[in-house]
């Protein structure tokens, strides 16, 4: 007891005169703990509005959906199980807009019913969502209005029918408005709609909503609808499914913020444990003392533990309150990718959580450094220096890296969706860090080994304050490199997904894509596209097909066989494929031989595959395979497998067949041009849809716009999470540079008493800093080069592209800044009292 | 052994090692020294004697032999172990002040006595300050004070607890002559008052001879240990009472 009142007395007067210091070291602190809080809250938050609107997030209790009208048994199931019913139709076509002759390839949903029946679709003017199918009219999504300039009052023109454009879409339950993004959304009555666009083309989806009376049990009803449902392949959802994948994918989403911010939580670690590592080197004299007066060596490292624990405290409490603040933000941030309204209210549980992780994250990172003073020999009050070999590393030490690994380790995994992303994550933030203090540490061996002798001495000065003893240069390489690693990546990373698309549609490349061409329209519109003075770069006919047989086994043959797990997406699915005679410039032949004709009469069909659908299918070169296509079916043989270039705007298939064959067969063409203005492709693709309303049209430009558009609202989550390991980088650099203020001051007054001017001790700090800055921004510019390069070509497969702009402003900024804060930090020392600096030291 | 020694060291030695070279700095050092004795402990530089005061005040431990300091074998005793005894029985004044720079004057010497768990210690301080004739200066920072006042301030902070013996390494050697003589005697005098056993290591041999007993160290080795006849040695029947 009496322990404890001395070690709290030493704690408060031994703090005298360092308070501000103290809390300046564990303010790196403060935003990571920010950042768990509010992540961490807003995940507690968002998890209780999708459960407090799970109904939403279906808008029924139940749906059933297919990608063709409903099969016979299905109408006659619907028809039986009653309740109340909504029926949607859901097509990608092309909308036109009279007014201006715009067009653009939207969503187009047609509506039957009073789905939603949970939620409600919200829309400008409010009745508008009341009332559009009374009256006939659209509701547009708003981009598409923003787009051509559009407003409420005005005509779309859906096929062959135009709409009173009735409202704008605000929100609709169920689904995000970053899914409008990529492809806008229209409502219309289902009433009246031209179902030649339904005729034709596939890529259609035909929904039924149910609603039932209350106490219905649904899970029941599933399970008795559910075998024809499969048998039929016909898809249902219910809510309680919705809620689960919805809740799964965004416990993945703030999970993954999670791990943003935790990144912050580290440097603030690192930078706790740098600043209390100087601020111990400064106390170990009185701890020499103190234990040559008797004090023992538990209550002296009570005496630090306590100032630590304390200002720990004081920044988790700081850190929480901003975290509180901050939550309110996230909605907003997030808003594009929410499905339901999240109202923030203060979740106590995850405010302790980050209190409780902050203090203990301050206390693991300030316990390297305090151990320092357990082994203090007191021996130091007789000595200026004790030979400390012979004093045996604490196990503690140990104890804390073993822990610290393991809490790392153990929060990346506990926040990944998988165990092994997670020891991934976890690695990755220790190879960064390890990197980062392997270059600072080679830097200060290197700067000492090739020492430029030759320069002026303020220059070999400041040059040698990178390597002297209580240099700060790992710290501050830390710092500085990880914030401009995690910027410069980001704009790397954004930049060669923007490059790629480029490329993509770059000189003399197609960038207007034309689709769902029916044969008979194939003349027509290559003329008009020719008189329009555009290119026919290539018409590529689509036949849609299925695999029934894989080598004479059934597709439902090689699903029961348990033994072998050979069932892959590559069996099931629908492919869309072309015939043609040659292999195009974006395919090449990695075996067998391309057969580019079929004499009629003879046995198999020859086919060429591409290599990924060969391995998920399992097949090879002489492997027979048989086909249904649309209704026909046609034997083939595998007798080339193509390497395909995916990253073209171009036609590419799974699979080629040789002319010859499918020419009869229903089919569909692709027509590729070249618009060399968006005046021009806008003018060639309001003529074509309005002359052929079934035949949709994609812009590369629009493309770009969008992907745009989408990345750079994820990198500014992004971004915003990076931001708080950049202010805690800026907040560790901003302490570390006074902890050597502290340090210098002496020097510089030393070195003014020997005579040296203003001039010269501010010349010394700025080519410290100069040094330091620069070396730490090229450290992450370079590290942030190899990870987007890794990143091109491990996750994107695109090729690498570096900005050189982007790199330099990133070098001139954070030595700039390193400069500023430097300067800023040493300003004044020239003019400490001489003696009051002599006179302590 | 007898009851009234204080400190007895038995066939002290230390060896450091630096690589593959042995440095013995002490050898084979025996000698006992009494409750309410001062001595001097003299010899030219690096002869071992900070060396050897560290090992009596278990500050390092010896290579060979042992230390009894108050009673205890020091070899028997856990690093915080002797520091308990120390904060008891043992007092410091060093070469280089050694003041607590966080704290004030009468918080650096209310620091013994508040280990031990003492309250009530100001009164106590603020008349060992009177004694050192610092009073006025309570409040000051030791950087706001004189190299002799911090010494003043050192002398008063090892007489706080009422220690047996009090161990001084040059405590004059960063003075002035003239103010080393003022510390000098307020040493002395302080120590008289209070009856304790004082070991003063020291250069200085005039103020070696102020002492009762003169150690002389050369190269590790106690070479001479005069008794001086200008002091008597106590009796040994009185117990200083503490
Ligand atoms: N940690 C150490 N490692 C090696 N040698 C040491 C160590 N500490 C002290 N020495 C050596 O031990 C010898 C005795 O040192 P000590 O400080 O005891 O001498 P001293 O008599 O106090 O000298 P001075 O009068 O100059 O203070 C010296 O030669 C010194 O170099
Ligand atoms: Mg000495």
């Amino acid at each position: 007891m009496s322990n404890l009142l001395w070690i709290l007395k030493m704690a408060v007067r031994d703090s005298r005169g360092s308070r501000g210091k103290l809390l300046l070291f564990v303010s790196s602190m403060v935003l990571g703990v920010a950042a768990l809080v509010a992540i961490s809250s807003f995940g507690e938050n968002l998890k209780r509005a999708v459960d407090d609107e799970a109904l939403t997030l279906l808008g029924a209790d139940l749906s059933i959906e297919n990608g063709d009208p409903f099969p016979e048994r299905v109408d006659v199931l619907i028809d039986s199980i009653g309740g109340e019913q909504s029926y949607r139709v859901s097509f990608a076509s092309m909308v036109f807009f009279p007014s201006n002759g715009g067009t653009r390839l939207s969503t187009v949903r047609a509506l039957e019913g009073n789905y939603p029946y949970y939620g409600a679709v919200e829309t400008m003017p409010p009745e508008a969502a009341g009332t559009y199918q009374q009256s006939g009219g659209a509701l547009i999504e708003t981009s598409l209005l923003k787009q051509f300039d559009l407003s409420v009052g005005d005509s779309v023109k859906v096929g062959v029918v135009t709409y009173r454009i009735d409202g704008e879409i605000v929100k609709t339950p169920r689904e995000t408005s970053a899914m409008g993004m990529l492809s806008p959304r229209v409502f219309i009555p289902y009433e009246g709609l031209d179902t030649q666009l339904l005729s034709r083309g596939s890529r259609a989806r035909y929904e039924m909503f149910f609603k039932f009376e209350e106490g219905r049990d649904v899970d029941a009803l599933v399970e008795d609808i559910e075998p024809v449902l499969r048998a039929e392949k016909v898809g249902f959802d219910t809510i309680s499914e919705r809620q689960e994948d919805w809740n799964e994918g965004l416990t993945n989403l703030y999970r993954f913020l999670n791990m943003v911010g935790f990144i912050a939580l580290l440097l603030g670690g690192v930078g706790i444990a740098s600043a209390v590592h100087v601020y111990i080197k400064q106390r170990i004299e009185t701890v020499a003392i103190l234990r040559c007066l008797g004090a023992r060596s538990g209550p002296t490292f009570g005496v630090y533990l306590t100032q630590a624990s304390v200002m720990g405290l004081i920044a988790a409490l700081v850190g929480s309150g901003l975290g509180i603040g901050i939550q309110f933000l996230i909605p907003q941030l997030l808003a594009d990718f929410l499905p339901v309204r999240v109202d923030i209210e203060i979740m106590w549980m995850p405010v302790l959580a980050g209190l409780s992780t902050g203090l203990g994250v301050s206390l693991l990172f300030a316990l390297l450094p305090l151990l320092a003073v357990k082994n203090t020999s007191p021996l130091l009050t007789l000595r200026k220096s004790v030979d400390t070999t012979t004093v045996v590393p604490s196990r503690w030490r140990y104890v804390i890296y073993v822990v610290l690994v393991a809490a790392v380790f153990g929060f990346a995994i506990l926040q990944a969706p998988v165990w092994w992303l997670g020891l991934a994550y976890g690695g990755a933030i220790f190879i960064v860090f390890g990197l980062l203090a392997l270059v600072a540490k080679g830097i200060t061996v290197f700067s000492r080994t090739f020492f430029p002798s030759s320069w002026p001495y303020p220059w070999r000065q400041g040059f040698s304050n990178l390597y002297r003893p209580n240099n700060q240069t790992v710290i501050l390489m830390l710092s500085l490199g990880l914030g401009t690693f995690l910027i410069v990546t980001m704009f790397l990373v954004q930049q060669i997904l923007l490059k790629q698309i480029e490329i993509a549609g770059g000189e003399g490349r197609p960038n207007l894509v034309f689709f769902d061409i029916q044969p008979g329209q194939l003349d027509d519109l290559s003329t008009s596209v020719s008189d329009q003075g555009l290119p026919l770069l290539e018409k590529v006919p689509l036949i849609a097909m299925r695999i029934t047989k894989v080598n004479g086994r059934t597709l439902e043959e090689i699903r029961q066989d348990s033994t072998r797990d050979e069932y892959t997406w590559a069996h099931g699915r629908e492919y869309q494929s072309t015939y043609r005679g040659e292999l195009t410039d974006s395919e090449t032949l990695v075996a067998g031989e391309f057969v580019g004709y079929y004499e009629s009469g003879s046995s198999l069909v020859p086919v060429s595959i591409e290599e990924d659908v060969a391995d998920e299918l399992g097949v090879g070169v002489g492997d027979s395979l048989e086909w249904n296509v649309q209704g026909l079916p046609v034997s083939t043989l595998i007798t080339s497998i193509r390497k395909v270039d995916w990253q073209r705007v171009q036609t590419n298939f799974f699979f080629v067949f040789p002319e010859g064959v499918l020419e009869q067969a229903p089919q569909f063409f692709v027509l590729l041009t070249r618009a060399e203005d968006e005046d021009q492709s806008a003018r060639m693709q309001s003529s074509v849809v309005s002359r052929f309303p079934n035949i949709s049209a994609i812009d590369l430009s629009l493309v770009l716009n969008v992907f745009d558009a989408i990345y750079s609202r994820i990198s500014f989550v992004l971004r915003f999470m990076a931001l708080f390991s950049i202010i805690t980088g800026v907040i560790v650099l901003i302490s570390a540079v006074s902890v050597s203020r502290y340090q210098r001051v002496g020097e510089s007054v030393l070195l003014k008493t020997l005579g040296a001017s203003r001039q010269q001790i501010i010349k010394i700090q700025f080519v410290e800093y100069l040094f330091l800055g620069l070396l730490a921004a090229l450290t992450g510019v370079l590290l942030s080069v190899i990870c987007a390069w890794l990143m091109a070509l491990f996750v994107f497969e695109s090729p690498f592209y570096l900005s050189g702009i982007t790199l330099l402003i990133a070098v001139l900024a954070v030595s700039a800044l390193t400069i500023a804060v430097g300067m800023f930090n040493s300003r004044g020392i020239y003019n400490r009292p001489t003696l009051e600096v002599l006179r302590a030291a | 052994m007898q009851s009234n020694s204080i400190l007895t060291l038995q066939n002290l030695s230390k060896t450091y090692t630096s690589g593959s070279s042995e440095l013995t700095v002490l050898k084979d050092v025996t000698l006992t020294i009494h409750e309410g004795e001062t001595c001097a402990v003299v010899g030219p530089s690096g002869s071992g004697k900070t060396t050897l005061l560290g090992l009596c005040a278990g500050l390092d431990r010896p290579s060979e032999g042992g230390v009894q300091l108050c009673g205890v074998d020091l070899n028997g005793l856990s690093e915080d172990e002797t520091a308990s005894l120390r904060n008891q029985h043992v007092g410091f004044v060093f070469q280089s002040f050694q003041l607590i720079p966080t704290l004030t004057a009468i918080e650096n010497i209310m620091v013994p006595a508040e280990l031990r768990g003492e309250r009530g210690v100001a009164s106590r301080a603020r008349s060992l300050l009177e004694a050192v004739g610092l009073l006025d200066r309570a409040t000051h920072y030791p950087s706001q004070l004189s190299g002799g006042e911090q010494q003043r301030v050192g002398i008063a902070r090892a007489f706080i607890n009422k220690p047996r013996i009090l161990f001084a390494d040059e405590p004059t050697g960063n003075l002035d002559a003239e103010t080393g003589e003022t510390i000098e005697s307020l040493l002395f005098e302080l120590n008289q008052k209070e009856g304790t056993t004082l070991v003063l290591v020291t250069h200085d041999l005039e103020l070696a001879q102020k002492t009762s007993r003169i150690i002389q160290l050369k190269a590790g080795k106690v070479v001479s240990d005069d008794i001086s006849s200008r002091f008597a040695i106590p009796d040994p029947g009185v117990q200083v009472s503490r």
